[in-house]
């Protein structure tokens, strides 16, 4: 059978898609059928009755939108029949709306008024008189960053439907009935409803019924027609990379919208839409300082790039290349990061750099590069719709990759996918998963080879694959023996039977794919947490194919693209071993300088090596460790010790206060680069504004300081370091300046000019030729709640703000939902405690301790306590544990004991 | 707002959605016992059983609002049903509800402050030789006029 057909709209014969929507195929070939309900991501409404048409051999009218084109299908799209009964029911619908456009901002963008004009249903043309009066008390203002009109909307149902079928949500509903009828979130009331702002609705909206709030503008009138221009760049914020359209107005942001191409095809999260301002925000850093007698003060660059070479060479001479180390930024783009390692490594001769993936994803980046060859998300974010079974653990995926987790509640919703969650907080998607074993925290070895142990005895493993593919099952067969249901439920909590669903259901379907991020890898065992989830994606053949994979969501921005660009201490840019010879040789020749044949210190190794003085000076590049890192009053004491630290930064932070030289960084939006997001695409920003002030892209920065340390890096552009990229890192090979300028969206592997790029890895054989199974047996947390300290300690990002808050906290709209430190405590333990919701508790641990308010709630059990990490007043990281993996060297900011007192 | 804020006791909903957990299509079910058990749908209730049953909170409303069964809000101590039915319509049965409204001060639906009364307007309940009637709680009064009405509303304050 052909999957073409042909059909006539109007005497004109169309060859279409079999099935396809025909009022999407009439409007492709310019036959203007109108509509206000329909929209092309959405199933069909059938709701504003404006598409009709008549289809020869069928009965009366047909909405277009409801109908699949069929071979031979005659269909009438215009006559004066049509035309007029249209006419009537714009008439109906304009009366119960009001068309008060003067105050309007959806006014010259708004569907309905396109219509009236195309009808001429001016006022005084019209049939009906206004209805829309007794609609006047269901508007709802009272959400944090949009307005609901209910006399401005037509029932089109797109918002409601956008909620549920993009955004997998269902926040909003139609109440009461007939004429009556309007929209409205949870249970009435916006701001108490389950609405987490993303805006979604705002965006597909075809009226001004739903309409952002003033954010980013003094009041919320801006319409279409005074932006004065567009740009498409990439959301500065989590590692889904999202890509966004900024509107502008006399170089402000006036609005923002997600741009409708990979990865995340339109759909953004509030802090994407909202949460952009603090680019503007008036303490940006925008001259350089230096400290001089104890105080900060504006000098010209000249003075401070003079100043820093010169205190480097110094202490160099004096110390010693390892003398002096860097931390490089997850959040600055690929080409700032190769070209910061290539100065520590070039120009200062030392491997001391690193970056925050340390306390991310350290334990992946080794975990899977020793059972795969290549620490990286093996598959890309939309074939989670395709997968049978997903696994999420130790990942609040609506929080903290909001856009990745509507992929995920989409599977489950519309595509017959079953959730499995493992974690021990009830976390969003827990309401939308099939299974929700929740776990001791830190047990996950434990858990995972429990799997395995039942996958194994019975018999649903897959053997071919194992055969063909993979080394070293004879011992894992053994290990994973010992872990039998009843054992692994005595050591995590989870009841052995549901443990058995787990694995029946995870072993039994075709595809399935493993997500987890961060409540996986920092741990103590984070490694061998990371190398049993391969050793379970390999057990049942899970990997090398779609809708698969072992999944590690990546947490900043580009820590994809900072990991991979080298800012790690063993390895060069594509991680080419600094161990290994010939890649020594190979980076020596191309940047024409010897360099060091030591490893260099991992970030928390490096604060340790601060405070003994073997490093003496810190060069940090948009990095905050004074809230980012464990322990707090370590780094503290490391910052103090060093005789000289440089921070560049976009903003003063609590760690550039105990700089010597603060260079001020252009953000985001002031630069042009690339991040290469969590699913391995390079994705390119464009700079929307000139730099603020006499901020500078770090790149620049760091290229003048090599320039007067004796080492001229030459590049005239982002264009001339991409070449470098090129040239150096095999897997970015092929992901030209010129490929990108061309809006090619490229994953790596991308080894040649001409390759298209890795949609997911490991297809037919492994990065590493076989994949090896590493057993890993079960070692309890490091620090375990005790008498003295008896609550588990977890720490994480909310959705609401990011990593230290140094942009998030200066956005009006993020505040206004969450405006600063909590603790969230089982309503159990508040009651044995005598504290109520919003009391305060200082919260201590061997550590240190904050004080901060309460947040009862039913999603920590008893006994654990969790505190978001991004606010310094009450800092989580005082609290936590820098012990670390003997592996990755990523500390166990998951588990630590701490104890609650009430103030 | 559609519904009121409550610290309502919601053990039994735990109990009725534990009965209909594995029944299609149990919305419905489960509302209705709610009602009956606690006489209108809180909205604890309402979240309790969007908790239970893994639902946005709105998809449970939608279904409350459209049918006009479900009550949102406590039911008043008298309920004062006025027919508008055809035979009580023409003999004065709209003006009978206003009085009721303007006298108690509330819209339909609406209940007392002191909780002691709603009004609603019903279709035929059957006494048409009686038009037009009211029926509080389940006694029918024929023929009313004004006067009736406060006497009426005089009778169930004092009750």
């Amino acid at each position: 059978m052909s999957d073409t057909v042909t059909i006539t709209i109007d005497g004109k014969t169309i060859k279409a898609p079999k099935g396809a929507n025909l009022l999407k195929v009439a409007l492709e070939h310019g036959i203007d059928i109108p509509k206000l309900c329909y929209n092309e991501k959405l199933t069909p409404t059938g709701a504003c009755s404006l598409c009709i048409v008549k289809i020869e051999n069928r009965r009366g009218f047909v909405r277009s939108c409801t109908v699949e084109v069929e071979d031979g299908m005659v269909v009438t799209a215009f006559d004066d029949h049509l035309e007029d009964i249209r006419r009537t029911t714009l008439d109906m619908i304009l009366s119960n709306h009001d068309d008060d456009c003067i105050s309007c901002s959806a006014d010259g963008n708004c569907e309905l008024q396109d219509l009236t004009f195309r009808y001429n249903l001016v006022r005084d043309q019209r049939m009906y008189s206004p209805m829309w009066g007794n609609l006047e008390n269901r508007s709802d203002t009272t959400s944090q960053v949009l307005d609901y009109d209910a006399t401005r909307c037509i029932q089109c149902s797109q918002c409601i439907k956008a909620c549920h079928e993009l955004q997998g949500k269902g926040v909003l509903g139609y109440a009461e009935r007939g004429i009556g009828t309007y929209v409205f979130a949870g249970m009435g009331r916006w701001e108490d409803s389950e609405c987490d702002g993303c805006g979604e609705c705002i965006q597909q909206c075809p009226t001004g019924a739903i309409t952002s709030k003033a954010i980013y503008t003094p009041h919320k009138m801006i319409r279409e027609k005074d932006i004065d221009r567009k740009v498409t760049t990439i959301c500065p914020y989590c590692g889904v990379g999202c890509q966004l359209e900024l509107s502008i107005k006399k170089n402000k942001i006036v609005r923002v919208e997600g741009a409708d191409r990979a990865p995340n095809y339109g759909k953004i999260c509030v802090k994407g839409r909202f949460g952009l301002d603090f680019i503007h925000r008036e303490d940006r850093l925008k001259k350089p300082l230096m400290k001089k007698n104890g105080k900060f003060e504006e000098v010209e660059w000249e003075e401070a790039l003079d100043y820093t070479a010169k205190r480097f060479l110094e202490i160099r001479e004096k110390h010693g290349a390892d003398a002096i180390a860097g931390l490089s930024s997850a959040r600055c783009t690929n080409e700032e990061n190769f070209v910061f390692q290539k100065f520590m490594r070039a120009v200062v001769g030392t491997n001391n750099v690193d970056h925050c993936a340390r306390l991310c994803h350290a334990s992946t980046v080794v975990g899977l590069a020793g059972t795969f060859g290549s620490g990286a998300m093996t598959n890309s974010i939309d074939e989670l719709e395709g997968a049978d079974v997903i696994l999420v653990t130790g990942s609040n995926t609506t929080e903290t990759h909001p856009v990745i987790a509507t992929h995920i509640k989409r599977a489950v919703l519309f595509k017959g996918a079953k959730l499995i969650v493992v974690d021990p907080r009830r976390i969003d998607l827990v309401r939308y998963a099939h299974l929700w074993l929740r776990q001791n925290n830190g047990t996950d070895v434990a858990w995972i080879n429990g799997l395995m142990n039942i996958i194994i005895s019975e018999d649903i493993h897959d053997r071919k694959f194992i055969k063909e593919r993979t080394e070293g099952f004879a011992e894992l067969e053994t290990l994973a023996r010992d872990y039998t249901p009843e054992k692994v439920e005595s050591i995590t909590g989870i009841p052995a039977d549901q443990l058995k669903e787990a694995a029946r259901l995870f072993g039994s379907v075709d595809k399935a794919s493993i997500v987890y991020s961060m409540g996986i890898t920092q741990h103590t065992t984070g490694t061998n947490n990371v190398r049993s989830l391969a050793n379970l994606a390999m057990v049942t053949g899970n990997i090398g194919k779609e809708s698969t994979g072992v999944n590690p969501l990546r947490g900043q921005n580009n820590v994809q693209g900072a990991c991979d660009l080298g800012a790690l201490p063993n390895v060069y840019p594509g991680y080419q071993k600094v161990a290994d010879v010939a890649a020594k040789e190979k980076f020596e020749k191309a940047w024409n300088a010897k360099l060091s044949d030591n490893v260099g210190y991992t970030i928390v190794e490096l604060m340790h090596a601060a405070c003994d003085k073997k490093v003496k000076a810190l060069y940090i590049m948009g990095e905050n460790p004074m809230v980012s890192d464990p322990n707090i009053q370590h780094v503290k004491k490391a910052l103090e010790s060093v005789e000289f630290l440089v921070c560049q930064d976009i903003f003063p932070t609590e760690t550039t206060q105990y700089a010597d030289v603060v260079f001020p960084a252009s953000s985001f939006a002031e630069k042009e680069g690339n991040y290469t997001n969590t699913e391995r695409r390079v994705l390119p920003l464009t700079a929307a504004f000139e730099p603020v002030g006499e901020s500078k892209p770090d790149w620049a920065i760091v290229q003048e300081i090599s320039r007067r340390m004796g080492y001229e890096m030459h590049y005239k552009n982002v264009g001339d370091i991409i070449d470098e990229i090129n040239a150096l890192t095999p897997q970015y090979a092929g992901i030209t300046k010129e490929r990108i300028q061309k809006g090619e969206l490229l994953q790596w592997p991308c080894p040649a000019v001409d390759h298209p790029g890795t949609k997911y890895l490991h297809k037919e054989k492994f990065a590493k030729g076989k994949g090896t199974f590493s057993p890993a047996p079960y070692i309890p947390s490091n620090e375990l709640p005790d008498k003295k300290y008896p609550f588990v300690l977890s720490t994480g990002r909310i959705l609401y703000h990011y990593h230290t808050g140094t942009m998030s906290r200066r956005s009006e709209a993020l505040n206004r939902y969450v405006e600063g430190p909590y603790v969230e405590m089982n309503q159990g333990d508040c009651e044995a405690l005598g504290v109520k919701d919003k009391d305060k508790v200082r919260v201590s641990s061997r550590r240190g301790e904050i004080t901060t308010t309460v947040l009862e709630t039913r999603r920590v059990k008893k006994g654990s306590v969790f505190i978001p990490f991004h606010f310094a007043e009450a800092a989580a990281n005082m609290l936590t544990n820098d012990a670390f993996d003997p592996t990755a060297k990523i500390p166990e900011l998951k588990v630590c004991a701490c104890k609650v007192e009430k103030v | 707002m559609i519904t009121e804020k409550s610290d309502q006791d919601v053990s039994v909903v735990h109990e009725i959605v534990g009965r209909c957990r594995d029944i299609e299509g149990n919305l419905i079910k489960i509302l209705h016992q709610v009602q009956s058990h606690y006489g209108y749908v809180s909205e604890a209730a309402i979240k309790e059983v969007a908790d239970l049953l893994d639902l946005p909170t709105a998809k449970i409303v939608e279904v409350l609002t459209f049918y006009n069964f479900f009550k949102l809000h406590p039911p008043a101590k008298h309920n004062v049903a006025v027919c508008m039915g055809t035979a009580c319509y023409l003999k004065g049965g709209e003006t009978v509800r206003e009085n009721f409204n303007n006298a108690l001060n509330i819209k339909d639906g609406e209940t007392t402050s002191d909780g002691l009364f709603q009004v609603e307007a019903v279709r035929c309940v059957g006494c048409c030789g009686l038009a037009p009637t009211v029926s509080v709680d389940d006694k029918v009064y024929g023929a009313a006029t004004k006067k009736d009405v406060e006497k009426i509303i005089a009778k169930y304050s004092n009750e």
